[in-house]
Formats: C-alpha cells, structure tokens, sequence
C-alpha cells in the first residue's frame, strides 16, 4: 500500500461529491484527506483526494471516478509526483504559555495568526509529518483545538487543466 | 421558436422530440401535472400504466433490450420513487437504456421531509449512471435531452431525472435542442491501429484460440462483424448469458456458452486456449469463477467500449478501446483466414460428454417427473426464429437459457448482473409491447412470478398476448439446489404453498392450463402458441431437479462439474 493523490477535474455540479465518495465506500476505503474548491477556470471544480491503498486499486478508483458523466478528468500520482501543502491551525491557551514558545515558533517556521484575551492560534504549513510533530510539542501546552486542512497539490507533470476542459 | 408552456408540457413535448413511443408508469401526486398534459398529446406518445412502479420500470427494461430504443419511465415522488430503484440499478449493471422521470415535491419543500418526499437523488446515485435534479421549468428540456444522451451512447445504463412539481406547473420555453455532446463525457474511442496490430499478430500465431462474445455485440450492432470475423479466422466462439442470440448457434464456430451453469467444453477449455478474445463481456465472476485461476495460460485481447473495464477482473495484453463494430471490423482485415479443427474437436468431444451426463436426462428423462428442459425443448419446436424469450432468475432461467435455440439478435431479456427476482413478467410484457406481433415468450419460476404478479392485470388491460409459461417446482429452486449441495440439504425457506395459478391467470382473463404429464406437455405448448393473445402455461416439473453443468463458487472453470 502506497499513498496516492487523486486529482480530479470536475463540473460543479450539484452531488458530484457524494458521486465520487461513494467509489470509495463501495470498496469500503476510507479517505485520508479530501479538499474541494474552484479551480482557475469558471464552473469546473479541482478536487483533491488523498488515499493509502495499492497500485492496482487507485488505478480502478481513477478509472471509476472518470467514468462519472460529469468529471472531466481524473488522474493519480505518487508522493514523489506531487508538490503538496497542509495547513495546520493549533489554539492555545493564554495561560499556560511560557518563555519557550518563541523557540518552538522559531525552530518550525510557524506563526501565530491571532492573539486574543484567553487564547492564540499558531498556524503552520507542511507535510503531515511536521504539522504532526508541532503538534506533540504544543501538546504540552495544553492544546484547545487543532485543525489539519486535506492536501492541496499540483502535479509535477508539465500538463495544464486547459488541456482536458475544452 | 420559442414558446412559453407549462413545465409538465415541456416534459412530454421532449420525450416526443426524443421519439419516445411508450411510456411506462404510474401516477402520484408530484407527478400528477406530467399526467395530465400527458392527456392532451395521447395520440402522439402511448402510456401504459402498470400495477407498481417496479412493473413499470421492468417492462421498459424489457421495451430498451428488444427495441434497442431508451425505454421511459413515470413515476411520482417518495414510494413511486423508491420502487424504481431495483430496476435503475437492474438496468444499469446491464446496461439497458432507461430514462426515468419522477415527481419530486415542490422545491421550497426540499429537505422537510414533505409528503411523500425521499432523496431519490441520493438513494438513486448508485444505481443510475447519470441523475439530475431539476427545480425550473426552463431546465426539464436541456435535462431530458442530456438524458436520453447519455442514457443511449457509449456503455448504456440508467438515467433519473427528478423533477420538481413547481418546475411541473410554471412555465418555461420551449426550443428542444438535442444533446450530441459535451466536454467531461466520451462516447467514442478512435481504435488503435498499433492495438489491432498486436492483436492480429496474436491471433494469428495462435494454435488455440478462442473467442468469448458479450452483450457488447448487441448493443453496438456488431453482429454481422462478429459472423464475419469468425467465418475468417475459423476461432471457437463462446457465449456470455446476455451476449447470447448475437451469433445465431447454428454457426459452425459457435461452442455453447460461458459461465457457472454454461456448457461443459467452453468453460473447461476457458484454461486451455492459448489466445483469449473477448469480445464486449466484462469478465463477470459469474463467467469466470476463481479469477486465480482462469486462463492464466493464455494471452488476453480484450475489445471493450468502457476503459473501467478494461484490466478489471482479467489484465489484457492487449486491450483493444473503443466500439466492437469497428475493432471486429478492422481485426478482420488485419488476422490470416485459419481453420482450427483439431481444436474445435475438442470442443465438440466434450459436448458429447455433456450430451450424454447431462442433456439427454434433460431433454429426454426417463424418471416420471417433467423437467424444465423439456418445456424449453417444446418451446423450440414451436417457437418462429425471432421469438423473444425473457427469463426470470433461478434453475429456470439456466435451464431456459441452456436449452433455447438462439438464432437472432435481441431475443434474450433477462437480468443478468443484479440477478432480480420478478424481472420477467414485467419484462415480457415491455418487449411485447414494443411489437405485438412478435412471439414473447415469458419463461418463470413460481418463487419470482410471484414477486411481480400483479403484472397480470396489465397483461390483461393491453392485451398483451405474452407466451407464460410458469416452471413449477414448488421451492426457490436455486436456492434448494444450493442448500442440497452446500448446506447439507438444510432446505431452510425455500418451499413455497403455491397458489392456484389457473384460477389466477382465469382471474386476470387469461387463457390458462396446466400441465403435470408427458403425454400432455407438447399439445399444451402447441396450443399456448396458436392461442391468439395471452396464454398461462403452468408445467408442474420435478420437484427436486439440479441444474448442471455447474463451476461451484470458488472453484476454477476448468472444476466444471457434469454431476
């Protein structure tokens, strides 16, 4: 089992979503991540899956998903194909702050995107490992909430959305 | 032009610019305004109503397979809606074109949980290959026309377009545009010249080659290629249960069909040929038991329409995308003409076998008790080239589908994937209906008649002069032949108390006899043929007859059995 990302070039199509996830529940696979949003072009829809199964079965998948009358294009590619991105949001509380934080804000390029009377919310981007890591660390701060997005990815090969919309 | 009418309007003035001719349905509320502008243009476009929604959808099913057209659906929201599902999703793993329509509740009552309102978008995703909400009269005609589409082109299947009763009454304008393409959707693949090439190269440095044909003939009018090729290149050719009727069986290549209850010799030599070329099938695990274990030897040429089908179940060497009625074409011009007799042989050896283990006990049984082979072989004495025969789901249906003389395309309706109990007098009653003229002969257990029995009341409101012939046995026969084989002959709920099915079909005004002795049996099916219109033949048959050959789940199609 290897981790893949889907890429999936799509209409914005009321229920396209659940057409898409229910490939994946029929084969009983669960999601990892998943993100959605407007691509460049107006109307058609970029979205990003993130799963961890075989070779063979994220080429079926693929191929499922582009068998949907109104996805456009579907495609997968290894970690090692993909410029990819999360973003980690971690609300700590006020109180139980100390000298160390500027270190660890330091030491991971993150930074805090708000301060408010009771909390601040640090915010770092990077790979799964690394929001991970910040993660156990801020864990002694006693974390009030913390939030990962799915990944946002573009692909390394040189081909453009404008070569499947027409 | 463009004219402002009444959304329901709207709805029948595009199923007729679609060439709809027939209509299966039922009425309801949400969809009562669609009813009645139906009435106004009954001169132009046929309703027939059915006894449950269910009935309906099978019976456009039945109107899809033997027409070639889309077959069309009304049903109104919640329960009409939920009761088309089992057809949507019948239709859709065997690739029937359906339009369905239904009634949905005004759109400021969607998602409050209204009268009889139910997400039938959601329930039906799954089960369609396209679904489609519409909540404006402007949007029914642009939708019905993607529908009908989509429903037709590439790899046929079900489509449910739901529209809302306010989208129903308002107006909107009319100028029906058809739907010829659109970017995210493909229906035609240019063929690889390379593929054919490799394909060629195969066939013709094969000693044992072996061809398996699918629905996928029928549904691209590939029949005529098919004969062609096989004329050419002398190869064996084996039948899936939906392809059959797409090679007349009394072509010399032709070997008998595939799967758990095929022919002994197509199934066994499966793993013996050293070329496999599949022709519009998909490898279902019914036709190829232990996927471990099914023609590893061989190398496989797949000619398929949908690239999801392609390296599914079996990988291909050579896959070869795109319509079967070109591929088979120029795969003919490009292979050497051969005879392969040695290795038809041994295909005609083993049906010798299977003649003797199983088909003489069949046809001519020496025990007391009818079998359901010996109707089928009645039926073939009688029945014109071109008779229609639809099967339900059961020992019946292997038995009818076993015995059958095939000699045209689109004579066989049955519900191959989803296997649904019910389908086949609803189905029936479609395709005769698409030509009254034509034999249908309606072949059906007493577990799955009674599913959708009700269906005789349409039967008898049409006239419909369907050929039914009830196979008797008085147990869920497939069921029972399992539990006597695998379960110990545990026969956990599979005996049936029947009820009187001549006072039944007498009830419905339907011609009716039964038959429990030899001697009787061949008049009976005589007179069911010359009867003019409807005719119920009930054959009391063996009690506790198997159907065999039979690969057994799990096993190779080399394990075939004969006993």
């Amino acid at each position: 089992m290897k981790r893949y990302t889907i890429f999936v070039i799509t209409e914005n199509f009321i229920g396209i979503l659940n057409r898409i996830t229910i490939i994946f529940t029929r084969r009983g696979i669960n999601i990892d991540a998943l993100t959605a949003s407007e691509s460049r072009i107006p109307g058609v829809h970029r979205i990003t899956i993130e799963v961890t199964v075989t070779e063979e079965t994220v080429i079926q998948l693929v191929n499922q998903i582009e068998k949907i009358i109104d996805v456009i294009k579907a495609f997968h590619h290894e970690d090692t194909g993909v410029v990819y991105q999360e973003l980690a949001l971690y609300k700590i509380p006020v109180s139980r702050l100390d000298g160390g934080l500027e270190k660890i804000i330091r030491d991971h390029h993150a930074k805090i995107i708000a301060a408010e009377p009771d909390f601040v919310v640090l915010e770092l981007t990077g790979h799964k490992e690394k929001t991970r890591e910040l993660l156990e660390i801020l864990k002694g701060y006693g974390i009030l909430e913390f939030a990962r997005s799915g990944r946002v990815a573009v692909a390394k090969r040189m081909l453009t959305i404008d070569s499947f919309v027409n | 032009m463009e004219t402002k009418m009444r959304g329901a309007d709207i709805v029948i003035r595009s199923l007729i610019a679609e060439q709809a001719e027939l209509i299966f349905g039922y009425p309801g509320g949400a969809i009562m305004p669609v009813y009645d502008a139906l009435y106004d243009y009954q001169d132009q476009i046929k309703h027939v109503l059915t006894r449950h929604e269910q009935g309906a959808i099978h019976a456009a099913q039945g109107y899809a397979r033997i027409s070639g057209k889309v077959g069309v659906c009304l049903a109104t929201s919640g329960p009409g809606a939920t009761n088309l599902i089992t057809g949507l999703a019948d239709a859709q793993i065997d690739s029937t074109p359906l339009v369905c329509i239904t009634g949905q509740v005004a759109a400021h009552l969607l998602g409050t949980d209204a009268f009889q309102e139910t997400d039938v978008m959601g329930i039906s995703m799954p089960a369609t290959k396209w679904n489609f909400q519409v909540r404006r009269a402007a949007d029914i005609a642009p939708a019905i026309a993607k529908g009908f589409f989509i429903a037709q082109s590439g790899r046929p299947g079900s489509v449910l377009i739901d529209i809302t009763k306010n989208a129903q009454v308002e107006l909107g304008e009319f100028n029906y545009q058809p739907c010829q393409e659109f970017r995210s959707y493909k229906t035609h693949y240019p063929i690889a010249d390379t593929s054919i090439l490799q394909a060629a190269a195969l066939l013709n440095g094969a000693e044992r080659p072996y061809l398996l044909f699918g629905q996928g003939v029928i549904l691209g009018k590939a029949e005529a290629e098919l004969k062609f090729f096989l004329d050419k290149s002398g190869i064996p050719a084996a039948s899936t249960l939906l392809g059959s009727g797409a090679l007349s069986q009394e072509h010399p290549n032709y070997v008998g069909k595939l799967g758990m209850h095929g022919n002994y010799a197509p199934n066994l030599l499966t793993n013996q040929c050293d070329v496999l070329l599949a022709v519009g099938m998909r490898f279902d695990d019914r036709v190829t038991g232990d996927l471990s274990r099914y023609a590893k030897q061989a190398k496989v040429i797949h000619l398929e329409l949908d690239p999801s089908e392609i390296n599914k179940n079996v990988k291909a060497d050579v896959a070869v995308l795109g319509d079967c009625k070109e591929s088979l074409a120029k795969l003919t011009e490009a292979i050497a003409a051969k005879k392969h007799e040695a290795w038809m042989a041994k295909f005609r050896a083993l049906e010798q076998q299977e003649n003797e283990a199983v088909v003489q006990h069949d046809l001519k049984p020496t025990k007391v008790g009818l079998t359901m082979g010996e109707a089928i072989h009645h039926i073939n004495r009688y029945k014109a080239d071109d008779a229609v025969l639809v099967t339900d789901v059961g020992q019946h249906q292997m038995i009818a589908w076993r015995y059958f003389n095939y000699k045209k395309t689109r004579t066989q309706v049955t519900s191959g994937g989803l296997g649904t109990m019910g389908f086949a007098l609803p189905a029936a009653l479609g395709a005769q209906l698409h030509d009254y003229s034509r034999q249908v002969i309606c072949v059906v257990g007493d577990g799955g008649i009674q599913m959708t029995i009700q269906e005789l009341g349409t039967i008898m409101q049409t006239k419909a002069p369907v050929k039914i012939v009830l196979l008797n046995n008085n147990y869920l026969g497939m069921v029972r032949q399992w539990q006597q084989m695998f379960f110990d002959k545990r026969y956990s709920f599979t005996e049936l108390d029947n009820p009187d099915f001549i006072m039944l079909a007498e009830a419905y005004g339907i011609k009716a006899k039964k038959v429990s002795d030899r001697a009787d049996l061949a008049e009976a099916v005589e007179d069911m043929f010359i009867h003019d219109g409807p005719f119920f033949l009930e054959v009391v048959v063996e009690k506790e007859d198997n159907v065999f050959p039979m690969i057994a789940t799990g096993c190779s199609v080399e394990e075939v059995r004969l006993n």
